[in-house]
């Protein structure tokens, strides 16, 4: 058996998350990239990333998934996400005015490239949202291990 | 110069400044670098629009460029933000606090880790202020409230100590509460009146008697932004959280904050979207003169420096309230006024309170003693504090109160008036104790080697008091017309008092 099996649950779980995690990050990236077309959008989806990124974490333990998304680009990704949402705002106003969709006339109505500026704030809003999500279950998690140990 | 497109950056540049500090953190001096350049760049951009309003002059800026839509609805679609008189004064007085708040914490905050959390977190704080004064829309007003509580939730527990975490849960239980009274207020305006904008809610509310429902919603945002504004009986939360917070953060919470989320929003909402009803003076005048007995009355038993200075802040709001609750054009004036000099002295005392606990490591009156020989500009600067606190002429504090106690006495609110000089006697009162406690008498054995404070705490300390010195000539008729006049305007103009 490989080291990965020392922690985390047993090997149902990891055989199983093993399976599902990549369909759950598929479909946050789609509700994502779809934000501007069905329901959902950059929070939704983040927040199912972020769930993925639970998951593994639960299932495998904290090594795995610390190799994977680390505590520390957490907050740089959460920064960037914030930093490239209110970039796409100011870049507004060059054209007319504070968050103006200034990509608005480019594509056809219902297609995926369509919407202007909009689908990309999705994608800001996702890397915020998920990283910030898992950042917080990162945090809470850090505690509950620190009192387990107290006990 | 303040044109339509640059509104925005009110928001936007303390926004981007915290996130790039984030970003950022690992390059030496970046924190301290943002902190400083984006305060100041608001802060300039705050003294702009000042000066470039008229009287009665607003800008407008309109959120994602949806003119054709409202020309085709012929209602107002999508967020605005508007600059006027009240926004412009506002402005100057956060931005300015923040600034000087941000230069002090360049030496103060050496005494913690991580002060890119620290910058990140007051410039998030910031954001959230700005955007509360210069929204025209209710939600969007409740959006920012939450940001800059949001913040300083986190802020107060930055100590991580024992009493911060209780300080910061119990504020943070308080707030959010708050916050959900708020909401349900804003939901229920949205049904009556099927818009958001505030302007738009003014017309169409001014076109109908009052039913029960506005009442409700009366009760809903006086409990919820008195919650903010730690107005008595929703005061219980600040005594703990004010001085649980690092120096710099207790003078922004007490200076500016419970303004900015609590005051400022009382007078906007009330005045010019209710148009001032006779209930909710009375109201805030009376919720006033208990705050300003019950605040004073308690910081005179209080021995933590940092606690006598959050009550002594809840028993300031009780004087501004009780101006704004009067109502008159000269109750109003003074009522800003003092809002504006309660913001300069309340945020150098707590600047002051942190230098001493910087240099002597102690909070506590008891233990203090004979500083002013070690530590003159703290001394000199704690005095020009405390007297402008105390309201002795010719300090700013003097003027302001003065103009309360005046307008109480001329709308025949005597027994009111009577009760506002008492409690300006127990403020000096318990300022004399702070100052004799802390500053004279013997120097204490354990103080013989402390030290003055470093440079850019002194930079902040010495501009405040300058401030606090010379804040009344504000009330030159030339420079009251440009600052405090044009926002005494916006609010007797659309409440027609």
């Amino acid at each position: 058996m490989s080291k990965e099996h020392d922690r985390g649950m047993t090997i149902i779980v990891k055989t199983v998350t093993r399976l599902t995690v990549g369909l759950i990050f598929l479909y946050g990236i789609y509700i994502i990239l779809h934000g501007h077309l069905t329901p959902g959008g950059g929070f939704a989806g983040g927040v199912i990333v972020a769930l993925s990124f639970i998951n593994v974490d639960l299932a495998f333990g904290g090594k795995v998934s610390d190799r994977i998304f680390s505590k520390g680009s957490t907050s740089v990704i959460e920064a960037l996400g914030g930093v490239m949402f209110l970039a796409l705002a100011l870049l507004g106003l060059q054209w007319g005015g504070f968050f103006d969709n200034f990509l608005h006339p480019d594509g056809e109505p219902g297609m995926l490239i369509s919407a202007g500026i909009i689908p990309l704030e999705n994608i800001a809003i996702s890397l915020k949202v998920g990283a910030g999500l898992f950042a917080i279950f990162l945090t809470l998690i850090t505690l509950q291990k620190f009192e387990s140990e107290k006990k | 110069m303040i044109t339509a497109s640059t509104i925005p950056l009110f928001v936007a540049l303390p926004l981007a400044g915290a996130f790039l500090t984030v970003l950022l953190k690992r390059i030496k001096g970046i924190p301290d670098t943002f902190g400083v350049m984006v305060t100041i760049g608001t802060f300039v951009m705050s003294v702009f629009a000042v000066i470039q309003l008229e009287i009665g002059q607003r800008i407008i800026c309109n959120i994602g460029n949806w003119g054709g839509f409202q020309e085709v609805l012929g209602k107002i679609v999508g967020i605005q933000l508007v600059v006027d008189g009240l926004t412009a004064f506002m402005l100057v007085v956060v931005n300015l606090i923040a600034f000087l708040v941000a230069v002090y914490s360049v030496n103060y905050m050496t005494r913690y880790t991580e002060k890119w959390q620290f910058y990140s977190l007051f410039l998030l704080m910031l954001a959230g202020m700005n955007g509360v004064l210069i929204t025209g829309d209710m939600f969007n007003l409740f959006v920012f409230v939450e940001i800059a509580s949001i913040a300083s939730y986190a802020l107060v527990a930055f100590g991580t100590g024992k009493r911060e975490l209780e300080a910061s849960f119990k504020y943070a239980v308080m707030g959010s509460i708050a916050s959900l009274l708020i909401l349900l207020g804003v939901i229920l305006l949205y049904s009556n009146t099927g818009t958001l904008n505030m302007a738009d809610m003014t017309r169409i509310l001014a076109g109908r008697d009052h039913p029960a429902l506005l009442y409700f919603v009366f009760a809903l945002f006086l409990a919820g932004f008195g919650l903010k504004a730690a107005l008595v009986p929703f005061h219980a939360w600040l005594p703990d959280a004010h001085p649980s917070a690092p120096a710099p953060i207790s003078a922004m919470l007490s200076g500016v904050l419970i303004k900015a989320l609590g005051v400022y929003v009382i007078a906007r909402v009330f005045y010019n979207l209710f148009g001032f009803p006779h209930e909710v003076s009375l109201i805030l005048m009376t919720l006033g003169a208990i705050s300003m007995g019950v605040g004073a009355l308690v910081a005179l038993r209080q021995w933590d420096l940092k606690r006598l200075l959050a009550y002594s802040s809840i028993s300031q709001v009780g004087f501004i309230m009780l101006g704004l609750g009067i109502g008159t054009p000269l109750a109003i004036l003074g009522a800003l006024f003092h809002l504006f000099n309660h913001s300069m002295f309340k945020s150098l005392l707590f600047l002051d309170s942190g230098a001493i606990e910087y240099a002597a490591h102690t909070r506590d009156l008891k233990e203090m003693g004979g500083l002013a020989k070690k530590m003159p500009i703290t001394n000199g600067s704690t005095i020009i504090g405390a007297m402008s606190l105390a309201g002795i002429p010719p300090f700013a504090g003097f003027w302001s109160k003065l103009i309360i106690i005046v307008a109480a006495v001329q709308a025949s609110h005597m027994k009111l008036a009577a009760w506002a000089v008492l409690m300006s006697i127990v403020t000096i009162a318990y300022v004399l104790k702070a100052v004799r406690f802390a500053f004279l008498g013997e120097l204490k054995k354990q103080f013989a080697n402390i030290t003055e404070v470093p440079a850019f705490m002194r930079v902040s300390l010495i501009i405040l008091a300058l401030v606090c010195l010379f804040g009344g000539l504000l009330l030159i008729p030339d420079l009251r017309n440009g600052f405090l006049g044009q926002a005494v305007e916006v609010l007797t103009r659309v409440s027609g008092v």
